[in-house]
């Protein structure tokens, strides 16, 4: 072995130096490659919430305008009897305020008066009569949503025309800016300062529910039976080549497949929660079926043939011990799967979602829109106003995303520790 | 091979006691194929009811996969394909009338590598009882568990900590929980695939020591590489070559006196 003519190997020489500093060197290279591929994702990532939050935020706020009506002097008949049963709403709904806010308004906010409020103003007085029927035989004061131009003024000082009106109702203490709760509780509407997120946002909701219904159970249930019972021949493997060809087709493909399919062939309700849900589910399954199958893959054969080995049959082997086992890598899937399904356009717009849907869906075969599909609406329009409601409404959808994935990832680390 | 089929005959025939016991099992001419590779050839040999019975045999010998034909493991594997005839009790365990199901809790298998569900120790053991609807009331379950562990010698190392997860115990502590969960469906016959090789001498001295407690109650058959082992622990020894039974005795028989120059040279470490 040791022959006497090798040479031992001299470990300090210079050579020897050198190549293991540039060794160290080489791996501090590396490391700060990737610390700086983290910090530039990291603030991209600050960039876009940043950005998304100082636009968005005033979309939360809006103006509004002291206006002081005198019911009792006003022309609205209401007898306070038909104020107290069902019909109150549709009483209210008939009586004519335009008329009492208008005379108020040229009253006391000058010639222009009833420009500078909103068109939603009337149904504010409406519910304010609604809620304190009293107020009828009285003069009241109330707040009502001012008009896009004055809410822009209000966020936006320089503003040539409407600026100097808002200066001066800001010193009378007849405007002020508080928390636009309409937002959050109504629906899309053609004036930007009444349009509201709720709409969009529930009719994301529902499609999301949809889909979810359809597509996890079919999903891990074709991924269980692929990993578990199919037999490995030319059918299958044809059936995996889909399935993986099919993740990756175009979502708007997808789309004009929900078209033909649930729109043209069945007849389903356009633009209802239903069929975007259906049209989605086609879209979420291929990801969840591939993530489900490699989570059930990843449990050791060994967890099998101990179940086996005691008499457990074939479905208990899957229920007991498999599906558990591979629960958080098919809930990792589906969070991918879900996440991209809500963030999901162009397929929606083929099936009719793009329409302008003033109220919030009732039911799943009701008209609605879903919270990107509102946003894209939005951001097409003109109007200024409508620049900050584009912005915020990407924050509620940002905001629904990470619930969403909250929820989902809650349920992962909760089975995780079970097992 | 001709020669061989004899005189595996002939070792059936003479019936050594006092090893020998009523049968167990019995295999007739079994073989088994892997697609178009034969992996056993030809075998017929019996387990004796209070026996303990070691295979053995180098590496890729087929005698675990003769173990896994004896409760129908290798059911499990595409293309695995079986011939011939193995009873238990006189009863075709590949036919029409034996539940697969039934028959692994009737032949129960303790695995090469210990394999405990990621459950707590008691779930581990609860599990086999739990899918057969062998305990009424969670009393009876709870006895079954204490029972089990007590035959495996586990009792007194975790009955402080049942709701642990199994995983978390030791090799050695794994592996007779596996045993306990084998024996809480009540077996008849326990099927061990080198149960020990993974294993440390002195776990490995425990299991040995379990085994010979378990004789008598339950029939046993170990698949084992160590030939000491084999010694150790079984009354009847099969040695296998290649997929064929070579010879198949009495314990003592094969290691002092082998009839097969084949099975002496693996004995003596001519080749293994």
């Amino acid at each position: 072995m040791n022959s006497p003519s090798r040479v031992p190997t001299d470990w300090r020489d210079a050579a020897r130096q050198q190549r293991l500093r540039r060794r160290y060197a080489a791996e501090r290279r590396f490391r700060l490659l990737g610390l700086g591929a983290i910090l530039l994702s990291a603030g991209f990532l600050a960039f876009l919430l940043v950005t998304m939050a100082l636009k968005g935020a005033s979309g939360f706020v809006h103006a509004e305008v002291r206006l002081d009506i005198d019911f009792a002097r006003s022309a609205i008949f209401l007898d306070p009897a038909m104020l107290k049963g069902e019909n109150a709403a549709t009483a209210v709904g008939a009586a004519d305020v335009d008329t009492p806010i208008a005379a108020a308004a040229t009253a006391q906010l000058g010639a222009e008066g009833v420009r500078l409020l909103s068109d939603t103003a009337a149904q504010t007085v409406r519910r304010a009569i609604l809620a304190d029927p009293s107020i009828l035989t009285r003069q009241a004061s109330l707040w009502l949503p001012a008009s896009s131009g004055l809410d822009a003024a209000a966020k936006d000082g320089d503003d040539p025309r409407m600026g100097p009106v808002y200066a001066r109702l800001k010193q009378s203490g007849r405007v002020r800016t508080g928390f636009n709760g309409a937002f959050l509780s109504s629906a899309d509407a053609t004036d930007p300062a009444s349009v509201g997120i709720w709409g969009a946002f529930k009719g994301s909701l529902l499609t999301m529910i949809v889909t979810l219904a359809l597509a996890f159970p079919i999903g891990v249930l074709s991924a269980v039976y692929l990993e578990e019972y199919a037999p490995r021949n030319r059918w299958t493997d044809m059936i995996e080549v889909s399935i993986n060809n099919l993740a990756a087709v175009p979502s708007i493909i997808f789309g004009l497949l929900g078209l033909a399919v649930f729109l043209n062939t069945m007849n389903l309700p356009r633009s209802a929660p239903l069929v975007g849900g259906l049209t989605l589910a086609l879209m979420t399954m291929p990801v969840i079926v591939i993530a489900s199958r490699n989570a059930i893959k990843s449990v050791p054969p060994s967890i099998r043939d101990a179940a086996l080995g005691v008499g457990a049959s074939k479905i208990q082997v899957v229920f007991h011990h498999v599906l558990p086992l591979a629960l958080p890598g098919i809930l990792t899937g589906t969070i991918i799967g879900m996440a991209r399904a809500l963030g999901e356009t162009a397929p929606l717009l083929m099936i009719g979602m793009r329409a302008f849907i003033a109220a919030p869906p009732g039911d799943l075969a009701e008209p609605a829109t879903v919270l990107p599909v509102q946003i894209f609406l939005w951001s097409d329009e003109v109007s200024r106003g409508f620049v900050e409601k584009t912005s915020a409404a990407i924050l509620v959808l940002l905001a629904f995303l990470m619930a969403m994935n909250g929820i989902a990832i809650y349920l992962r680390n909760k089975f995780e520790k079970r097992w | 091979m001709a020669d061989d089929m004899i005189l595996s005959e002939a070792v059936r025939h003479e019936r050594p006691d006092p090893v020998e016991t009523e049968r167990k099992m019995s295999a007739v001419g079994v073989s088994v194929w892997y697609g178009e590779k034969k992996a056993i050839d030809q075998v017929s040999i019996d387990v004796g009811r209070e026996n303990v019975t070691a295979f053995i045999g180098p590496s890729g010998c087929g005698k675990s996969t003769f173990l896994r034909t004896l409760n129908r493991m290798n059911d499990t594997i595409p293309n695995a394909r079986v011939a011939g005839r193995i009873e238990l009790d006189g009863e075709d365990i590949y036919g029409p009338d034996m539940d697969v199901v039934q028959l692994r809790a009737r032949v129960g298998m303790v695995f090469q590598k210990p394999n405990p569900f990621p459950k707590s120790i008691y779930e581990n053991v609860a599990y086999g009882p739990r899918i057969h609807g062998l305990a009424a009331a969670r009393a009876d379950l709870d006895e079954i568990v204490e029972r089990s562990l007590q035959r495996a010698g586990l009792w007194e190392e975790v009955r402080d900590r049942l709701q642990e997860s199994g995983t978390a115990l030791s090799g050695g502590q794994q592996q007779r929980l596996c045993i306990a969960r084998a024996i809480a469906v009540d077996p008849e016959v326990i099927l061990m695939d080198e149960p020990c090789s993974a294993l440390d001498p002195i776990a490995t001295a425990k299991i040995e020591e379990l085994i010979h407690e378990l004789r008598g109650r339950y029939a046993i058959v170990i698949v084992t590489h160590n030939m000491q082992q084999a010694a150790r622990v079984s009354q009847r020894t099969a040695f296998f070559h290649l997929g064929e039974l070579i010879e198949y005795g009495e314990t003592s028989e094969i290691f002092t006196n082998p009839k097969v120059e084949r099975t002496k040279d693996y004995i003596t470490g001519r080749y293994g």
